[in-house]
């Protein structure tokens, strides 16, 4: 096609050219060309092949609003080209075809049409049952459009937050004209626009007859908008939802804001409409304002002659621009009767183009290999559903339509606004908008240009006023009649191929066969046809389907209702939302440490911990090792992962009671007592210990993955219980570490010189303060893995000195650290439970033998209730300590089931090979009366096996605590 | 091309039908009214016309058929659950399922595809070898596979071991399925309707009718009528409705999001779901990727969209797929799940006498249709529970007799 001289071609820089490849030919553009734009300049009108007909289909909208354009660039698939501007070496590939673009085997589809009726799949290929199977091959092998390779890498995508006063989406007349208006009073303004350039319309439509008012009001806007210290300008970004509040993302480049945009106006403006008419998707018919855009924004001559359709005076504007590009216009085509005469269509009419009043296109007549129009055929109109048999052919190589608009309201509808349409002009009005947000211009159905720089400016006024800033008094708003935008009338094709939804290859009878099949409801209907389910979402497609449906049923638009717009608003890609997938890992003060022993790491809730040292190979042996060094000499464990809670205030124990099973009113300061917490319906969710540092002062551990959900829940309660209580949550402000074994005693008493460490001064279960190493420290004896042993919390940033002072004084004695595997093993011998290993959703405390964690005569805790039920209703499963009959035979794994005649009676929560006693020991669940120590259990093993094992009681290792007490 | 395609290409007029009929007038007494018209109450209203011969029945939907959960959910079929009461229950689901596109003679799409539940954690691969366990002594093809098996039944699966949560194996679950969610609500619907059940859509329930403990009548915004018996199966809604037959239910509802992106040449047959990431993801027959994340963070009886969500669930897909980094989303959705505690649904009898329960389906309810329309039909016709589902009984959280499958919700606790 022949480029037109500036000033058309806004956005294309005559000076560059730029070289890309399309379906591996080579092309050349200017630079600011689109794919698309590029292509139209070198007779490549196709751009892709329909979903389903795989029919050829070139540009509608020229501003990204179709599928017709979609591409695949390299790795990536569905691509705008109409959106995209060409790069050098851009490597573009039509979609959706077998063979080649213009010779694309799968068109064969066409014909079978006939046997692919609305919903075709619902409808057949069930008979005989097996034969879907196939089918379904065959339907995944034509199905979908653009191609993800396996190879796609994840580009660099990131984030930013942006905050401002105002905000205004669309920067065409009403929003320059809000934006402006809005930093005069003072407002800190966003302005908004998926466009390259400000100014919506204003670049490419026409207002008037002499074509100039458009230019004038832009430059003048522009440059207010431009110099405004107060305005931000955001252009080829795409706002791509509303959300709560406000909330908005915004897409630009790689990356995606997230604004909290203050108050907001959208003045999003409308797309345009195409017309129903057979063949109504060949490459050559598009929208009127494509061929402006064509010709003002990239400086192209849309063909040779045209045929104008139009429902409005736009059509004018755009047959206008047409004659003035140097095209023939065969005729202007306008679907009301008797159109007012106003400046554009005098215009037209005294340059000698036919106007066909009342009128509509019939069918448009393909060129010689189907991939263009070569002419259209014109009838009467004789009703809203019926035209004159008798049609005139205009030969024409392109059709412009200026069907009608609808409103680019999806921002709107998400927010909760309505859209309601007057049944025969296609006017529309929007209401029922929130708080803090207003539309402005042609979105709101305003479309006279004095009229939306008006509205534009009073919604600016008005948004800044919302957001704190008010403004005098302002002038009165000029006020000119609205030309309603028309409603071209629907008239079903017997032969079809008269599009309502390109994106989906819908027919107008596929939408009235639909209809009656009784998909009546609006969603029903979309759902069932699938009308406006691509990935143009119905934007071209919806009002169509609605007014047919509004036809069958005799009901009105409002009363038809429409399909619910859901973000994102345009193509989004997933990379943009994923950004770097920030997910944070929580390392503790000693972790390089581990790392330098060569410690195997394993996830703990957020956390990362040793799992064992040494090699993976000898993965056995190095545990068994680390629990050897506990039983007979000193190992050490950083538990700096553990949940940590500070508990203070007056009532602070009773807190403590409402919230734990055991009773803590009298606990003795300076001791730690067991905590375990049930949930109202009396199943275990935590445990710890609970320190009494003060009267009115707990420190409160949990566990690694469970304090989260622990504090929440506290600060839930408390929320209704309102007790004189602190409750802060502490977990890593802490780094810990338990030294335990025989000889922890000694290697700690090289470190501290004022806590008396022995047995009588400090026992079992008991808390002191002092310091280690001169770093102050809380020192708990606790036991979890059943030997003498002191679990000391530092200030995380003293963990890793505590940690090298410890090993250093441990050094003589041979101290071994150990991990998360040994420490399982180690109480795993003594018979303690992990939660949420040895529990599960359900676990009651008398399920799992812990009735001693319970105070009933306590008045309250969370659970109590429950678990007094459930201990008078008798227990259904019971948790048990067994070995193995054969500790050298096969070994069960954990969650293999426990069998008895054929039912499962329980499961095997923890197994494992003890070196302390040299027998495969553990805990499992098993039905209430196979708990009596000795009871021979089956436990059902890989391969169907069973293995055979016999209930012990707990705990295995040193029953009477001798050595944790000592 | 199919004979059942033939008709449509050589007939002159279109021969499609009316799959229900307009919206009729009220009558004033039904013998069964079934308040919510998604896929649960149009099964029940089926199974009751006809293979009980009850065919007085009303369906009252506040919307269209099907708007509910049945058609937001991600149309993920499977029976691999935790405990032998929700296997067997699930188990017939989908031997019921096998054969339903024959069964209401609609194609309902029904595909198997394989389905995998990813395992990033020792407790996530216990929990996998668990649910296995049971699945295989109950005859449930399912078993843990490993990395090296993952490598070869999904290869395109990021298996690396330099990312947040590296895979450790999952539940492999062969005959996990996908089917047209839409397609079975209007199956039944259209099969039951030819048997008599009338369909209102657009009639909202209002309130409830209980003399004497006993349930009379149901009052909608279009008129009151009389019922023998009446079920409600009305997901997200069931507290509210519950409410109006004065019973309190042990149900959050939270609502859960779920996404789809453009169509795509297929290249993902399996279903794969991650607990740890709360990430499920399917390719669909049209081409477009599926997929869901865990619920929201707090109650309500909302269906909007968030952008955290849709954030959060693709820096986790892209973890698992990176391939997919470039793919657009088309659309973000959200349905609103019943939350009971033991994360089993409810089935059964009330304390209201002839007033049936089906809710807390969290977001296991679209699976269960077929088996839950048969299993409460067969309870309102008959007045008696069947056996499959009397562990959902309501009353089972008096006294704990809970049915435990919090280990097997995909995602989401």
């Amino acid at each position: 096609m022949e480029r037109l001289s500036a000033p058309m071609g806004s956005r294309i820089d005559r000076t560059e050219r730029v070289s890309f490849r399309f379906e591996g030919q080579q092309y050349s553009g200017y630079r600011g060309d689109t794919i698309a734009s590029a292509l139209y300049a070198n007779d490549v009108t196709m751009l892709s092949r329909s979903f389903k007909y795989h029919r050829p289909r070139g540009v509608l909208s020229m501003c990204g609003q179709d599928s017709n354009t979609m591409v695949q660039i390299g790795n990536k698939p569905n691509r705008l080209a109409d959106r995209i501007a060409i790069e050098a070496g851009l490597d573009v590939m039509g979609q959706n075809y077998w063979g080649s673009l213009e010779k694309d085997r799968l068109a064969a589809l066409r014909y079978f049409a006939r046997f692919m009726p609305v919903g075709f799949y619902y409808k057949a290929f069930y008979k005989p049952r097996w034969s879907w199977r196939l089918w379904a091959k065959l339907i995944r092998r034509v199905a979908g459009l653009g191609v993800v390779a396996l190879d796609t890498p994840h580009g660099y995508y990131d984030k930013q937050y942006l905050f401002t006063d105002v905000t205004v989406i669309g920067a065409g007349p009403a929003g320059l004209a809000a934006a402006l208006e809005a930093a005069e009073a003072g407002a800190k303004v966003l302005l908004v626009d998926e466009n390259i350039e400000l100014g919506g319309a204003l670049t490419y439509a026409r207002f008037d007859g002499a074509g100039e008012a458009g230019e004038r009001t832009r430059a003048d806007l522009v440059a207010k908008v431009s110099a405004h210290e107060c305005i931000r300008v955001m252009t080829d970004t795409a706002c791509t939802g509303w959300y709560a509040d406000n909330w908005l993302p915004l897409i630009k480049d790689n990356r995606l804001y997230k604004l909290r945009a203050g108050s907001l106006v959208v003045a999003s403006g409308c797309y345009e409409q195409p017309l129903i008419f057979q063949n109504n998707d060949l490459p050559g018919i598009m929208l009127g304002s494509a061929a402006q855009r064509l010709i003002r924004l990239y400086g192209i001559k849309p063909g040779n002659r045209a045929v104008v359709a139009t429902a409005n005076q736009d059509g004018y504007g755009v047959a206008l621009d047409l004659l003035d590009a140097g095209m023939e216009v065969a005729c202007v085509v306008d679907v009301r009767p008797d159109p007012p005469e106003e400046e554009m269509s005098a215009a037209v009419m005294r340059r000698h183009v036919p106007i066909l009043a009342g009128a509509t296109l019939r069918e448009a007549v393909p060129s010689a290999g189907g991939l263009g129009v070569r002419a259209v055929k014109i009838a009467r109109l004789e009703s809203a559903t019926k035209a004159a048999r008798r049609y005139d052919s205009f030969a024409c190589d392109v059709i412009a339509m200026s069907g009608s608009y609808v409103p680019a309201a999806a921002m709107l509808h998400q927010a909760g606004g309505r859209v309601s349409f007057a049944a025969d002009n296609g006017s529309f009005s929007v209401h029922d908008l929130p708080a803090h947000l207003s539309a402005a211009g042609s979105v709101g159905g305003t479309n006279a240009l004095e009229n939306v720089l008006s509205e534009g400016a009073a919604a600016g006024r008005a948004a800044a006023s919302d957001a704190g800033f008010s403004s005098a008094g302002a002038s009165a708003a000029p006020s000119i009649a609205e030309e309603a935008p028309g409603a071209w009338p629907i008239i079903i094709h017997p032969k079809g191929k008269d599009f309502v939804d390109f994106d989906e290859d819908l027919q107008s009878h596929d939408i009235e066969n639909a209809l009656t099949e009784g998909y009546q409801h609006i969603q029903l209907l979309k759902r069932f046809t699938t009308n406006g389910m691509g990935p143009s979402q119905g934007r071209h497609a919806t009002l169509p389907a609605i007014r047919l449906a509004a036809r069958r049923t005799g009901a009105g638009l409002d009363e038809t209702g429409s399909t619910t717009s859901r973000p994102p608003i345009g193509p989004l890609t997933m990379a943009h939302l994923a950004g770097r997938s920030f997910e944070p890992v929580r390392y503790t003060a000693m972790h390089y440490r581990h790392v330098e022993r060569g410690a195997r790491k394993m996830p703990a809730g957020a956390w990362m911990r040793p799992e064992y040292y040494g090699a993976a190979h000898s993965r056995a042996d190095n545990i068994a090792a680390e629990v050897v060094s506990v039983r007979e000499n000193v190992g050490m464990i950083d538990v700096s992962t553990l949940g940590g809670l500070e508990i203070r205030g007056p009532d602070a124990a009773e807190f403590l009671n409402r919230m734990y099973t055991f009773a803590y009113l009298k606990q003795p300061v300076g001791r730690a007592r067991y905590v375990l917490m049930t949930d109202e319906s009396g199943v275990i969710v935590d445990d710890g210990v609970a320190c009494r540092m003060h009267d009115d002062h707990f420190y409160v551990t949990a566990t690694t993955s469970g304090v989260d959900g622990v504090y929440r829940t506290m600060l839930w309660y408390n929320v209704q219980w309102r007790l004189k209580v602190d409750i802060t949550h502490v977990s890593g402000s802490y780094a810990g570490v338990n030294i335990a074994g025989p000889n922890s005693r000694e290697v700690l008493q090289k470190l501290c010189d004022d806590v008396d460490l022995s047995p009588e001064a400090f026992p079992y279960m008991g808390v002191r303060r002092g310091t280690v190493a001169g770093i102050p420290a809380l020192f708990l004896r606790v036991g979890f893995v059943g030997e003498l042993g002191y679990e000391l919390h530092v200030p995380a940033s003293q963990g890793e000195a505590l940690w090298d002072a410890l090993m250093e004084a441990g050094n003589e004695a041979g101290i071994q650290p150990f991990g998360v595997e040994a420490q399982r093993l180690l109480r795993l011998e003594k018979g303690h439970i992990i939660i949420s290993q040895d529990t599960d959703g359900l676990t009651t405390p008398h399920e799992a033998d812990m009735g001693w964690a319970i105070a009933n005569k306590k008045p309250f805790y969370v659970g109590m209730r429950s678990v007094a039920i459930q201990d008078s209703v008798g227990l259904k499963r019971k948790l048990v300590g067994f070995e193995l009959a054969d500790s050298t035979g096969k070994k069960p794994k954990e969650c293999h089931l426990v069998i008895r005649s054929g039912s499962i009676t329980g499961r095997v929560t923890s197994i494992a090979h003890s070196p302390t006693l040299n027998k495969v020991i553990g805990l499992a669940y098993v039905a209430p009366d196979q708990a009596e120590p000795g009871t021979e259990i089956d436990i059902k093993i890989d391969g169907g096996e069973m293995v055979k094992a016999v209930v012990v009681k707990l705990p295995f290792y040193d029953p009477d605590g001798a050595r944790q007490e000592m | 091309m199919p004979f059942g395609l033939i008709k449509y290409a050589l007939s002159s007029s279109y021969p499609g039908k009316r799959f229900i009929a307009a919206r009729p007038e009220l009558k004033s007494n039904y013998d069964v009214v079934i308040i919510g018209g998604g896929g649960h109450g149009l099964a029940t209203a089926y199974h009751l016309a006809r293979y009980h011969g009850i065919r007085n029945v009303a369906v009252f939907e506040k919307g269209y058929i099907g708007g509910g959960n049945t058609g937001r959910n991600t149309a993920i079929i499977r029976s691999n659950y935790l405990t032998p009461e929700g296997v067997a229950f699930y188990e017939e689901s989908v031997s019921l399922y096998r054969q339903l596109s024959q069964e209401l003679d609609y194609n309902i799409l029904y595909s198997e595809r394989g389905h995998f539940t990813l395992a990033h954690t020792d407790s996530a691969m216990r929990t996998s070898r668990w649910r296995a366990e049971v699945n295989k002594h109950l005859g449930v093809d399912s078993e843990l596979v490993y990395r090296d098996d993952l490598a070869r039944l999904i290869p395109q699966l990021n298996l690396s071991e330099d990312v947040r949560y590296p895979i450790l194996g999952a539940l492999y679950h062969p005959p996990g399925a996908v089917a047209r969610h839409d397609g079975v609500a209007w199956g039944y619907a259209g099969r039951a309707a030819e048997l008599g059940v009338e369909i209102h859509q657009g009639t909202t329930v209002t309130d409830i009718e209980v003399t004497d403990g006993k349930v009379t009548g149901v009052v909608t915004d279009r008129g009151r009528v009389s019922c023998g018996k009446a079920v409600q199966a009305v997901a997200g809604a069931s507290t509210v409705i519950a409410d109006m037959a004065g019973l309190k239910l042990p149900i959050r509802t939270i609502p859960l999001q779920a996404c789809v992106s453009q169509p795509h040449k297929p290249i993902l047959d399996p279903i794969i779901v991650s607990g740890s990431l709360h990430v499920y993801i399917s390719q669909s027959d049209r081409g477009e990727f599926v997929m869901g994340g865990s619920t929201d963070p707090y109650p309500r009886y909302q269906t909007t969209s968030s952008l955290d969500f849709i954030e959060g669930l693709m820096s986790h897909v892209l973890e698992l797929l990176p391939h997919l980094s470039e793919v657009q989303v088309m659309r973000q959705w959200a349905g609103m799940t019943d939350m009971t505690p033991d994360f089993a649904p409810i089935m059964g009898e009330t304390g209201v006498e002839n007033y049936y329960i089906d809710a807390g389906w969290g977001t296991w309810g679209f699976k269960a249709t077929p088996v839950c329309g048969k299993r409460m039909a067969e309870m309102v016709a008959t007045g008696r529970v069947p056996a499959l589902i009397a562990p959902f009984r309501l009353s089972r959280f008096e006294n704990f007799d809970q049915v435990g499958e919090k280990g097997a919700a995909s995602v989401g606790h």
